[in-house]
């Protein structure tokens, strides 16, 4: 599944710009140490650009889950029945549990917690744009648990394939426990897609309402800029938006067809010549509208975390014991 | 203006639009120093360096360290190791270890007798 832009030795002048301050004979070795296919550690000499995108990826990835375990938070204690309920309790769960461990990989590069924090708390940082709606229903949080879920997948499956050593670690523990998350969502989205007039007209009404979000997921068509390049040649950058978008079509459009439930695009369809997806462009202004801030719901997510960062707050400076420093850690 | 929310536990906390901006900035180390977390599966089985938990103290390191690292699959111990007390080699001196994998001789498979030993064997015969 790696990235499909391919740079030849000849081509590799043109990022002499973007590496003039960065030491010749260093940089030669941390480039034959991932074309090796090495892993790059904390501790490793690493271009700036590196660590920032690095960093900026691994921060928003973070970022991320914590806002995402607010809308299915939000439904657990609606949620239908005891044993769903002990699902989406853990998967919750789960989330918040994603974002420290992606916090800590993060912080390797030499960011601290509470510094990523405050950037996500004053709006500085981005996460992913499909938390800044409303699960307005159940059937949304069904949806949310399969499709959401089975993006988030193949964004971090294609990423556990990069070069740093920290994010890999972080993301073979996340794809492993995000596996129940997916099976979860698809079994309470064949339930309500399986049951009755009400119930299919709840699941139907979700995926109209939901899918221009999930076409937005993966973000917009990549500019393949000097810069994109570079980072696809040091494993930061695996895939690019749209072949994400390809996969995810391939495999989930057929299982929401199959139950008999319609997508609001009368212009998708897989072309079974070239084996790709068609369909209409989402509203891409919408998308940076939102990402920008002005989503349905930005301003109530980072309220609440605002107020659960500053409510938290006595309790965490009650704990703190002076006489022991902060270090970053090691791995 | 306040935020109209469908979770019925922000609409009782009243948020208004002030709210979405920044009141203080948290402080370093407000979020803690770190721990170094090991993990053994099963007994007998070594305990393997997970991932890190921050923590004010190595008894809320333990808990922390069973909430975030103890989720799946069993557990029979947890370790943690405050992250300022681990001493560890540089990555300049990688080197040293480079030639470890040639060093035949301290392997099993170094030492091949059986063919010696057929040898000898047809020698008496004859």
């Amino acid at each position: 599944m790696y990235g499909t832009i391919h740079i030849s030795e000849e081509e590799y002048g043109q990022f002499a710009e973007l590496l003039k301050n960065e030491d010749p004979e260093k940089l030669a070795e941390f480039e034959d140490r991932i074309q090796r296919g090495e892993k790059i550690e904390p501790d490793d000499w690493m271009p700036q650009l590196y660590r920032r995108q690095v960093l900026r990826m691994i921060e928003q990835h973070a970022h991320s889950e914590i806002i995402g375990a607010l809308p299915e938070g939000t439904w657990i204690t609606r949620a239908p029945g005891f044993r769903r309920k002990m699902a989406l309790m853990a998967k919750v769960q789960d989330e918040i549990g994603h974002a420290q461990l992606l916090y800590s990989a993060a912080e390797t590069l030499g960011k601290t917690r509470e510094e990523m924090i405050n950037d996500l708390l004053a709006g500085k940082s981005k996460y992913s744009n499909v938390f800044n709606y409303p699960a307005k229903t159940w059937a949304d949080v069904a949806l949310i648990g399969f499709l959401v879920d089975a993006g988030a997948i193949i964004n971090q499956v294609t990423n556990a394939k990069g070069s740093y050593g920290p994010y890999v670690r972080a993301l073979e523990r996340i794809c492993y426990e995000e596996a129940f998350h997916l099976k979860q969502g698809h079994d309470a989205f064949v339930a309500l897609a399986t049951g009755t007039p009400a119930q299919r007209a709840m699941i139907q009404d979700a995926l109209n309402r939901w899918w221009q979000p999930l076409m937005h997921f993966f973000g917009p068509p990549d500019n393949i800029s000097t810069h994109t390049k570079l980072l696809t040649r040091w494993k930061v950058k695996m895939a690019t938006n749209d072949e994400m978008r390809q996969w995810y079509l391939d495999q989930y459009v057929p299982k929401i067809w199959e139950l008999g439930l319609t997508l609001p695009d009368p212009a998708l369809r897989k072309d079974p010549e070239t084996g790709k997806w068609e369909y209409s462009d989402p509203d891409w202004d919408e998308f940076f509208r939102v990402i920008n801030g002005d989503g349905p719901l930005n301003k109530e997510r980072l309220a609440v975390r605002r107020w659960a960062e500053e409510h938290g707050r006595w309790i965490r400076q009650a704990l703190q014991k002076p006489e022991r420093s902060y270090v970053t850690p090691f791995a | 203006m306040k935020i109209i929310s469908l979770d019925p536990r922000v609409e009782r906390l009243e948020f208004r639009e002030e709210h979405w901006q920044p009141q203080r900035p948290l402080t370093a180390g407000e979020q803690w120093p770190t721990y170094e977390v090991f993990h053994m599966k099963k007994r007998g089985t070594q305990p393997v360096h997970v991932g890190i938990v921050h923590a004010p103290t190595p008894e809320m390191a333990l808990a922390f360290a069973k909430e975030q690292y103890a989720r799946r699959g069993t557990t029979v111990r947890l370790w943690v190791v405050p992250s300022d007390q681990v001493y560890a080699t540089s990555p300049e001196d990688e080197a040293i270890f480079a030639t470890t994998p040639e060093k035949i001789h301290r392997e099993p498979f170094a030492y091949k007798v059986k063919e010696k030993i057929e040898r000898y064997k047809k020698s008496q015969k004859k």
